[in-house]
């Protein structure tokens, strides 16, 4: 019963859907305000449809209703509750679902907050967001319906697959998805601007707000994913440049590209076709991300032919929403303004270079990860790329951007001039000489040692700019301390997320450069060294909990005789899916991080020991949920001044 | 033209993708069924100095599959592997390909070993004449270490009891 009011819910926000494309677009056309005017209710009724259809699936998965196929296949009575929940989008039916659900839920908040907003503009954009709506929602109903009954009833689910059963999986994709679906919003105001001959100045702020919150969600579910993948899938790879997680990391790319062109698009008329590229573009992008994995081609090209429906269906909606926005761009393009003239060396001109490079490494990703597919389709042969090749191409990239990304806030609006970065110039060349020289001397990985320089020199810089504003050299503490609280909170935000790539690069890097593992077979007693560290296995014990049955050893850890921690690693064993899991022990602290993993073995031969370090891994996050913080702290406020 | 310029741009990605997605590449594996097995000669991923060639492959049926760390599907094909191993005397071969060393190994200490044997196949030597478009992949070899059958994608288990294991049962009462 439950499963088919969720399934009515669901067809009905359809039939809402179909009506928030038309009806408004015909009251634009028309210039009928109560036409126009529907697309307001229209929108807040679809969100509450889906939000009511969402609840109807967590209710099947939680009352463990195995007459409905979704939850017979991937729930299982025996879970416990947090995974009951997650597993509603732990698959691909419920995962679309809750897609659906905040593309609506976005589009009812916009209706919510866009009172003041020009009633056409509104109208538009609430229609593409409907239109967007109607082409989801059927790809459900049609092709993907989690509400699909199953006969006869099986007496239990097939459960979930026990990597899957953690808290960080639970919560990355819903962070991940405000993100995408957020960006959706850039592409239907995009849309309704470039049909009303409106990016400008006011267009561009009142994308504002909604792409800064998408690219700040994105932000933090990225780095979910790499926390989760790190501790869980990975054991240490904090990013393995996997198909999955690039796809993700293109539509930040071009986000943090949009957020940027934005900024200039507020304060001058240029860089509007910029914006509005990139945010089709980053939009295009989510889309792929999210259904272009969910479809499997990715993960290996096999998964799309054999389901080719679901596939072309996605397709044919990703060339629609694309292909039409892009060919609207290009009828249109001719009422956006060009590009006026300002000095390339400026604030304005290194907001350009930053597009181009943002640009420019999103297709090097893109490439890496489609490569093959295109290959595949010019010439049968498929050919491998993998983490070599982005550490090749997109590290390069990074470097020449961060050198600029500490230059061009110098930089003033539209005029720049070298007076401007000689303050800066001379201590960053010293940071870099300094750090070079020493790393040869000491004989350090010179790649790693420029890695950091860049790191410092790019803190160094934000230090440098805070300074300026503040004027901590020319006037009383007093005075910097009434100047900073006069600050625009966009400025903090750039100095979060600026400070937060900093940090990110300083953990990469080092991480990247500088940790060490090292594998053994040792008994109870005996112990393994890395890195100065001595991990020594403890006494093994078994028992069972829950669904599964483990085999736990404490690991203690030393350095030069004194004890750091004790650790606890084990092996799980799930009866259910016939299947050995094993889950290490972490010690994580600001500058290292050390774990260890047991493997198989028995008291007599010994147990296969892993034991890992490495440096500054928690930076990297730390460095990127600052990002994330920067991007929300901008959202806080209006600029009062020019930045 | 310049404002055709995206579009045109967008219009040849998604041409391309429609010809990757529309070929099955299960259709086109005719060519290596009934050859003998490619040769070899590469380590095994445990043990960096024993070396292996298609000679392992001689006197014995063997289900050869092909994972990788990196491979996200091989997760989910993983358990069915465990399954098959736990209660079927068929010989595993892993090719563990496009892989790190120290990945692999984790990879499966992580979540269990299901192969007797294990190629280290890092830079495709293996891989490209095997044909390999993605991972993971299966091959069925006999006894005299030809190929039989080939499966591309996740082996699930209906595919394993409907189609694969019927067939190692027939080759294995060949000669």
């Amino acid at each position: 019963m439950i499963a088919e009011l969720g399934h009515i819910a669901l067809i009905m926000a359809l039939f809402v859907a179909g009506a928030q494309t038309v009806v408004p677009l015909i009251g634009v056309y028309r210039d009928k305000l109560s036409l126009t005017k529907f697309s307001v209710p229209a929108a807040k009724l679809q969100g509450v449809l889906l939000g009511l259809s969402f609840f109807a699936l967590t209710l099947v998965f939680v009352g463990s209703d195995f007459s409905v196929k979704l939850a017979a296949s991937h729930s299982h009575s025996a879970k416990p509750l947090l995974y009951k929940i997650s597993g509603v989008w732990g698959n691909h039916e419920g995962s679309i679902l809750l897609w659906m659900v905040m593309l609506s839920g976005f589009g009812a908040l916009f209706a919510m907050r866009s009172g003041a907003l020009p009633d056409k503009f509104r109208a538009i954009t609430l229609a593409v967001q409907g239109a967007l709506g109607v082409g989801f929602l059927s790809f459900i109903l049609f092709t993907s319906n989690p509400f699909e009954r199953l006969n006869p009833v099986p007496v239990d689910g097939q459960g979930l697959n026990p990597l899957l059963q953690d808290p960080g999986l639970a919560i990355h994709p819903p962070l991940l998805y405000v993100g995408y679906v957020g960006f959706s919003l850039a592409f239907s105001m995009s849309i309704a601007a470039l049909i009303l001959g409106k990016v400008d100045k006011d267009f561009a702020g009142w994308l504002r707000p909604w792409t800064l919150a998408a690219w700040s969600f994105l932000t933090l579910g990225i780095t979910m994913g790499s926390i989760w993948a790190y501790y869980e899938l990975g054991w240490g790879g904090w990013w393995m440049w996997d198909p999955v997680e690039n796809v993700s990391f293109m539509p930040w790319l071009i986000g943090t590209a949009l957020i940027h062109s934005i900024m200039v698009l507020e304060r001058r008329p240029s860089l509007a076709h910029w914006t509005v590229l990139l945010a089709i573009t980053a939009f295009s992008l989510s889309l792929i991300g999210t259904f272009v994995v969910r479809s499997g081609i990715l993960v290996s090209v096999h998964a799309f032919a054999v389901d080719p429906q679901r596939g072309v269906y996605l397709l044919a909606l990703l060339g629609l929403a694309t292909g039409g926005a892009l060919t609207l761009y290009a009828i249109r393009a001719k009422t956006l303004f060009s590009q006026s003239g300002f000095n390339r060396l400026s604030k304005d001109g290194g907001l350009v270079l930053n597009n181009i490079l943002l640009a420019v490494a999103t297709l090097t990703v893109f490439l890496g990860t489609f490569y093959p597919v295109f290959i595949e389709a010019i010439s049968r042969n498929k050919i491998s790329v993998g983490a070599p090749y982005f550490d090749l191409t997109f590290a390069p990239i990074m470097a020449v951007l961060i050198i600029f990304m500490g230059a061009a806030p110098l930089l003033s609006w539209s005029r720049g001039h070298w007076g401007q970065l000689k303050s800066l110039g001379y201590k960053a060349l010293m940071i870099f000489l300094v750090i070079l020289a020493a790393a040869f001397v000491a004989d350090i990985n010179l790649l790693g040692a420029f890695g950091l320089a860049l790191g410092i020199y790019l803190a160094k810089s934000v230090v440098h700019i805070i300074s300026k504003r503040l004027r901590w050299n020319e006037k009383t503490q007093a005075h910097s301390a009434r100047l900073a609280r006069k600050q625009p909170a966009q400025f903090w935000g750039f100095v979060l997320a600026h400070m937060g790539l900093a940090i990110f690069t300083l953990g990469a890097v080092t991480m990247s450069v500088w940790s060490q593992d090292t594998i053994g077979r040792v008994k109870p007693g005996e112990a393994l060294t890395v890195a100065g560290y001595e991990f020594t296995l403890g006494q093994p014990e078994g028992g069972r909990q829950d669904n599964y049955e483990f085999l736990r050893a404490p690991v203690v850890i030393t350095k030069a005789e004194k004890p750091v921690k004790t650790l606890t690693t084990s092996q799980r064993f799930y009866p259910v899916r016939n299947m050995v899991t094993t889950e290490a022990g972490f010690h994580f602290s600001p500058a290292v991080t050390l774990f260890a993993a047991i493997g198989e073995g028995t008291p007599q031969e010994g147990y296969i020991l892993r034991a890992h370090y490495q440096p500054l891994v928690t930076w990297i996050w730390f460095g990127a949920i600052l990002m994330a913080l920067g991007g929300f702290v901008s959202l806080l406020r209006r600029r009062e001044e020019a930045a | 033209m310049k404002r055709f310029l995206p579009i045109l741009i967008f219009l040849a990605i998604g041409i391309a993708f429609a010809i990757a997605l529309t070929r099955d590449p299960r259709k086109l594996e005719s060519v290596i069924i009934d050859q003998p097995f490619p040769d070899f000669s590469l380590t095994e991923l445990n043990d960096p100095n024993a070396m292996l060639t298609p000679e392992l492959l001689k006197g014995q049926v063997s289900l050869i599959n092909v994972f990788g760390s990196w491979c996200v599907s091989c997760n989910v094909e993983h358990p069915v592997l465990m399954d098959i191993a736990g209660n079927e005397t068929i010989r595993m071969v892993g090719i563990n390909w496009r892989d790190d060393r120290a990945k692999g190994q984790d990879w499966l200490a992580k979540r269990g070993d299901p192969y007797d044997v294990i190629i280290f196949d890092p830079e495709s030597v293996l891989a490209i004449p095997l044909g390999v478009v993605g991972a993971p992949e299966s091959f069925i070899t006999d006894k005299t270490g030809r190929i039989r059958y080939k499966h591309s994608g996740v082996i699930s288990s209906s595919e394993w009891t409907g189609t694969l294991k019927p067939l190692i049962k027939r080759l294995e009462t060949e000669p």
